[in-house]
């Protein structure tokens, strides 16, 4: 069967990614058209990417986004890999069952009722503690990092148990203590999966629009937010060009991010098969 | 120590800038403060790895829930916030607990709910099915390419995943409405001379579902596919079966678990979607998670909102089950 060409598959592929990458390229060639008819062609031109630049509403909320979104993949990745370590590597705990359902529960969590179970809380804390006073920057930073973080375990985890504790275990042999062994071997060895987990974090937080809005202040909105707005009145020329900013920027980040990762895991690789052979 | 570093030339390039912040911590008094005042209570450094998740999620996604749960029970009443206590002081010592069921009961007798409800699992059982018939030839050409093909397709599915979900939901309002891509395409080709409505409809919402969601039943498929043996394909063959029956009674039976994990992936996060409907479907096309935002954003009723979300959770716990213990059967699986 496998020798045959492969008709059927390569059609599947074609169709597949024809789907897949149609509306995208749609995006990115409507936002060079002049006419404001979006989908009717009236020449090429950039006066939309000066339009876009002139938008300080958009502008504003870009950056907003960004600082979020930074910060955000920063604390999941800490309390991502310290969940992830403490899952991969602890064993039985008590509260573990919990534990690990707590964490990966915020995968499958409908997004309106995470932000929604987010903001009661938020709510009910201010009334009480008086803490967080009002809503924005701080409240939507926590909310990403509770579901970001599940998703950085995950990673870390699976990471972690795939990986040969052989070294942790020379190095705790010879002495070393926990929190060395961590940082000297354990860290750098899961390196490439943290960045891979900030990477995600990040785009995970510059995209997410519903829980945002739930938890979200006056004056705090965020880029999807704005988007969502001017989107909902219909298509807009400006948006074109903001979508074909942000698809050039992602691709160039995750083409970047896969080589590295690719590279610093085959060296990883030949160090193993070296330091293998040397051991003989 | 030296062996070890023979051992690993990777580690120790890292391990200057590692030394240095460790040393730095350690020199920090309130670090060691605490590392004594914790040891002294019997706290090890192994306790507080996992105290600090397990505090976050605690406060962050379980009393949320509970909060939930009690505002679902307590009365609506024009104010901020616009709920009332379901724990009250009555005279001097008396505790009074008021439970109101009146939201769930609304939600029973009003039928906008049920249809949201029946219509949102309709919609989501259908995405999927459709998922799962353009997704598992995708993933099946895939996980028989050559392997310098596989990631490069691989990266290909994935790469849609991270631009940003919003923009690529966007994109269809181009191309579904009215003078949008498909019916200027069909109106210049002379198939039709009316565009079809396809913007606002239950059409265009199975579209963006598929379209978003797809990513979700490629990944698990492949990943089952690719790990299959392929001698039993041989076998089959050699035995003079015909490849469309080999993949009818070996192939799709033990590509069971790629499909089941692959359909949970895609049907519970389909049931509680918000943007998709409400950027592509009409006014009329009702999806509970549209429900759930216009009662708590237009209506501004809290506690009706909040029995929606437990009425939409309940719903959702079994898929969510099942697919926890999908998931928990693969990676029990991969470690055999």
């Amino acid at each position: 069967m496998s020798k045959r060409f492969p008709t059927f598959r390569v059609s599947a592929l074609v169709f597949g990614f024809a789907f897949l990458y149609i509306p995208i390229l749609s995006l990115i060639v409507y936002s060079f058209n002049k006419s404001r008819l979006v989908t009717v062609w009236g020449g090429f031109s950039t006066e939309w990417y000066g339009k876009l630049f002139e938008n300080t509403q958009i502008l504003n909320a870009a950056w907003l986004s960004l600082k979020i979104a930074a910060i955000n993949a920063t604390g999941a990745v800490i309390l991502g890999t310290l969940a992830g370590l403490a899952l991969a590597r602890f064993g039985k705990f008590r509260g573990r069952t919990l534990f690990s359902g707590m964490t990966t529960a915020p995968l499958v969590m409908p997004e309106v009722i995470t932000g929604l179970s987010l903001l009661l809380l938020f709510v009910a804390m201010e009334q009480i503690f008086g803490w967080p006073s009002g809503r924005g920057v701080t409240t939507i930073t926590i909310a990403h990092m509770t579901l970001t973080m599940a998703y950085v375990t995950v990673i870390v985890q699976s990471r972690l148990s795939t990986l040969d504790d052989s070294l942790e275990e020379a190095a705790m042999d010879l002495g070393a203590r926990p929190a060395k062994i961590f940082f000297l071997i354990t860290l750098p060895i899961i390196a490439p999966a943290l960045i891979s987990g900030w990477l995600l974090a990040f785009t995970i937080s510059l995209d997410d629009l519903v829980i945002a809005s739930f938890v979200s202040g006056p004056g705090s909105s965020t880029l999807p937010m704005v988007i969502f707005s001017k989107v909902r009145l219909g298509v807009s020329p400006d948006i074109n060009a903001l979508a074909t900013i942000m698809v050039l920027l992602v691709t160039v980040g995750v083409v970047i991010a896969g080589i590295l990762i690719a590279r610093q895991e085959k060296r990883r690789q030949r160090d193993m098969q070296l330091a293998a052979a040397a051991g003989k | 120590m030296t062996a070890l570093k023979a051992q690993a030339p990777h580690g120790q390039r890292h391990s200057a800038g590692a030394q240095l912040i460790l040393r730095f911590l350690q020199q920090f008094p309130p670090y060691r403060w605490t590392q004594a005042r914790l040891l002294r209570w019997g706290v090890r450094g192994r306790t507080a790895v996992v105290a600090v998740p397990y505090f976050w999620l605690l406060l962050f996604f379980l009393v949320p829930f509970i909060i939930v749960l009690k505002i679902a029970f307590s009365e609506t009443q024009i104010a901020s916030p616009p709920y009332q206590p379901l724990l009250q002081w009555a005279g001097e010592n008396m505790l009074q607990i008021k439970l109101n069921l009146g939201n769930f009961m609304f939600l029973v007798q009003d039928n906008l709910y049920w249809q949201a409800y029946l219509n949102s699992m309709k919609v989501a059982a259908i995405s999927t099915l459709l998922c799962l018939l353009l997704g598992y030839p995708i993933a099946y050409a895939i996980a028989r390419a050559s392997s310098t093909w596989r990631n490069i397709l691989l990266m290909m599915v994935i790469l849609p995943f991270w631009t940003s979900f919003l923009l690529r939901v966007y994109a269809w309002i181009g191309i579904l409405k009215n003078n949008g891509l498909i019916n200027n395409f069909l109106m210049w080709l002379g198939v039709i001379d009316q565009p079809i409505v396809m913007l606002q409809t239950d059409f265009a919402i199975y579209v963006g579902i598929v379209y978003s969601y797809l990513p979700f039943m490629i990944l698990p498929l492949y990943s089952n596919l690719e790990k299959m043996d392929l001698t039993l394909l041989e076998a089959a063959a050699d035995l003079g079966c015909r490849p469309f029956r080999t993949f009818l009674t070996v192939t799709l039976p033990l590509s069971m678990p790629g499909i089941v994990a692959g359909s949970l992936l895609v049907f519970i996060p389909a049931v509680g979607e918000f943007v998709i409907p409400a950027l592509l479907g009409g006014p009329d096309s009702l999806m509970i998670g549209r429900v759930l935002w216009t009662e708590f954003f237009n209506n501004r009723d809290w506690p009706v909102a909040s029995a929606v979300a437990i009425a939409l959770l309940l719903l959702l716990v079994i898929p969510i089950v099942l697919l926890q213990r999908a998931q928990g059967a693969e990676a029990r699986g991969a470690h055999r």
